[in-house]
């Protein structure tokens, strides 16, 4: 392109360019001189050659001006002549909203971020500013809301995660368009581990009190609970997964047994049991 | 001279048709792929040693009918019961392997009675498998018997158990929807502990990873070993010496070998883990019981213990990982092995994993995991 430009000396004939164009928009260019010519458009996705006639308008239509960016247009008949103008993004027809992260524990500070990106119908990035309306709403509380105006085409917010596991809906709206994602809140470390045991004819029933974090959300299901024997046979330890809020594990000990238990960074009481006393 | 050539040759031809129908090998190597079949005329079992050597022979050819005509009929062991155990059952790893050698080792001997202890070597689909097994003998007239111990299988009465076991499924969505409308976060996991140690065969780096996140994660730890000037000398993983799926909270030990690079010649470790979403069951539970660190025949420190299975579903191939602390805490060697039983529902089976000569006095605590591979998951 530049090539083709620095091939073409400058000529009587003058191209007229608007000083800047909307995407998917026509456009008028107008040129002095007189005869026929060859006008090349060159953009972003587009690469064109058409006849034209000199002194008239040209009218480059929408379709040629979907991309937002710089343009060439030339005209040579004997000589060349060119000018260069700037499509920028039409009005926001979608907004990308990413969400980060998809599974957050409780009471994180700064722990959730969002970012709105808006784009034309052609998928051009909308760089004028606009103020999107954003929305982190928990179960039982709004955990942001905030308008924020986009520099650059982009707007972002960051926020602490709620209290409440469960879900968390985020909104991101810009006139008539919005988008909405979601996340899903769950419990943070255990809290206050707390173990019982009882016998049973076949040995030991050993089960958590149910475990909970600091906030009492209750710990998500599967999660290991390793239980730690000692007695005068050696070592007992079972990894055992809590489901409905308690982890259970069942040691077959006759033998005097010191039993405690963990979940990542709790530790839980310790049980002495003597099942022959 | 011609009549001379010719006598000489047809009486070395019988020579060594004879020698051959006595042949026995010796070395057990000597019968790798020989699946069937023996010497017309093999030679009496007159020796303990040799008594065993050729038990060890007919088992390793599959040859139970002659195997069990050797083995001392007194302890009330069958045929079928005696093939199940030296085969294996239930999907175990020893159904997939075969026995490559064996080397005996007489530990006692009088005229009625023997002792032999017998090193095999299982080929196997997770690499060689080694184990040491004592044999008992018996003379049985003027020939050698083997009192084949069999292994008692605790009979689990018929009851139901119930399954309720939790289980994570993967929907992958589709490629429509908008963009950052289908995002879901890898799991979150921390490698929690490194440390690298100079074995006899190279550095080996030693650690724990953890799934910090609430859903199941699957893991691979990778590191990268380069010397002082930057230069790469290494990048290996941690293969199948890690519990590959991890469970939240779960804490899983890894080691990495880095077999001919000695640790002096590392500056710099770098350590990746690459954690991924998959589907997970919860199921079975198994506990591991009676752990204690012992000596074995040999003299070597190995941790004992039994797993336990408490659920109702068989466990084809139990892999036990084990790590040991240093008094600091510190993880200072990862031991792994596999049992060749299968961890029947609600039964158990014995465990042993070595640990080196050289660390053994530095173990002051240790932790082990159970992995496991299913045939119908596989």
């Amino acid at each position: 392109m530049l090539a083709l430009a620095l091939a073409c000396p400058t000529a009587a004939q003058e191209v007229t360019v608007p000083r800047s164009a909307v995407a998917g928009t026509d456009v008028t260019l107008s040129t002095t001189g007189s005869g026929k010519a060859d006008f090349y458009l060159v953009g972003p996705g587009v690469a064109s050659k058409s006849k034209v006639s000199l002194g008239e308008e040209i009218r480059v239509p929408g379709d040629q001006l979907r991309y937002a960016g710089k343009y060439l247009a030339i005209a040579c008949s004997a000589t060349c002549n060119s000018g260069e103008f700037f499509v920028t993004a039409a009005q926001p027809a979608s907004l990308a909203f990413l969400v980060h992260p998809s599974r957050v524990p409780a009471r994180q500070p700064d722990a959730v971020s969002g970012v709105v990106l808006l784009f034309d119908k052609f998928d051009n990035l909308v760089v004028a500013s606009e103020t999107i309306n954003f929305q982190v709403k928990g179960a039982n509380e709004t955990l942001f809301s905030r308008a924020i105006s986009t520099h650059d085409g982009e707007a972002w917010f960051r926020t602490s995660s709620g209290k409440t596991a469960g879900a968390v809906r985020l909104m991101a709206a810009v006139g008539d368009l919005s988008a909405q994602r979601a996340l899903q809140q769950v419990a943070s470390e255990p809290c206050h581990l707390r173990i019982k045991a009882q016998p049973t004819a076949k040995g030991i029933e050993v089960e958590t009190e149910p475990v909970r974090d600091c906030a009492g959300n209750p710990i998500s299901d599967g999660t290991i609970v390793t239980f730690t024997g000692t007695d005068p046979e050696g070592k007992i330890s079972i990894d055992a997964p809590i489901k409905g809020d308690v982890a259970r594990a069942h040691m077959k000990d006759a033998e005097p047994v010191v039993i405690s238990a963990a979940c990542g960074v709790a530790m839980s009481n310790e049980l002495r049991i003597d099942l022959k006393r | 001279m011609k009549l001379f050539l010719i006598i000489f040759f047809v009486a070395a031809t019988v020579a060594l048709i004879i020698a051959g129908l006595y042949q026995t090998p010796t070395a057990s190597a000597d019968t790798v792929g020989i699946t069937s079949g023996s010497s017309l005329l093999a030679p009496k079992p007159d020796t303990p040693d040799r008594a065993l050597t050729l038990f060890l022979q007919d088992m390793q050819r599959r040859n139970w009918r002659k195997a069990f005509g050797d083995v001392a009929q007194a302890n009330g062991v069958d045929e079928q019961a005696m093939m199940q155990e030296w085969s294996g059952s239930n999907g175990s790893l020893r159904t997939f392997s075969s026995l490559e050698g064996f080397q005996l080792w007489p530990l006692h001997e009088s005229n009625d009675d023997a002792q032999i202890r017998a090193h095999m070597r299982w080929s196997t689909p997770v690499g060689p498998v080694e184990e040491v097994r004592d044999f008992g003998m018996q003379r049985d007239g003027n020939i050698w018997k083997v009192v084949f111990s069999k292994i008692e299988v605790p009979a689990t009465p018929a009851q139901v158990v119930p399954v309720t076991y939790l289980r994570w499924d993967l929907v992958t969505g589709g490629e429509s929807g908008s963009w950052g409308s289908r995002n879901v976060d890898a799991p979150r996991v921390r490698i929690i502990s490194m440390n690298a140690v100079d074995s006899a065969e190279g550095t080996v780096i030693v650690g724990e990873v953890t799934n910090e996140d609430t859903v199941p994660a699957f893991v691979n730890v990778n590191a990268t070993l380069s010397d002082e000037d930057g230069k790469v000398l290494d990048e290996e993983s941690s293969f199948d010496r890690i519990a590959h799926i991890l469970l939240p909270k779960e804490v899983s030990p890894y080691r990495i070998d880095f077999p001919g690079i000695p640790l002096a010649d590392v500056k710099n470790v770098r350590m990746d883990v690459r954690p991924a979403l998959v589907p997970a069951s919860a199921d079975p539970v198994i506990g591991v019981i009676n752990q204690k660190i012992d000596k074995d025949a040999q003299g070597n420190s190995v941790l004992r213990g039994e797993l336990l299975n408490q659920s109702g579903e068989t466990v084809n191939i139990p892999h036990v990982i084990a790590s040991f602390y240093d008094g600091n805490g510190r993880v200072i060697w990862v031991s792994d092995g596999y049992i060749d039983r299968a961890l029947v529902p609600l039964g158990s089976e014995p465990f042993a994993v070595e640990i080196p000569r050289s660390l053994a006095a530095k173990v002051q605590s240790y932790h082990v995991v159970v992995n496991h591979y299913d045939l119908k998951n596989s």
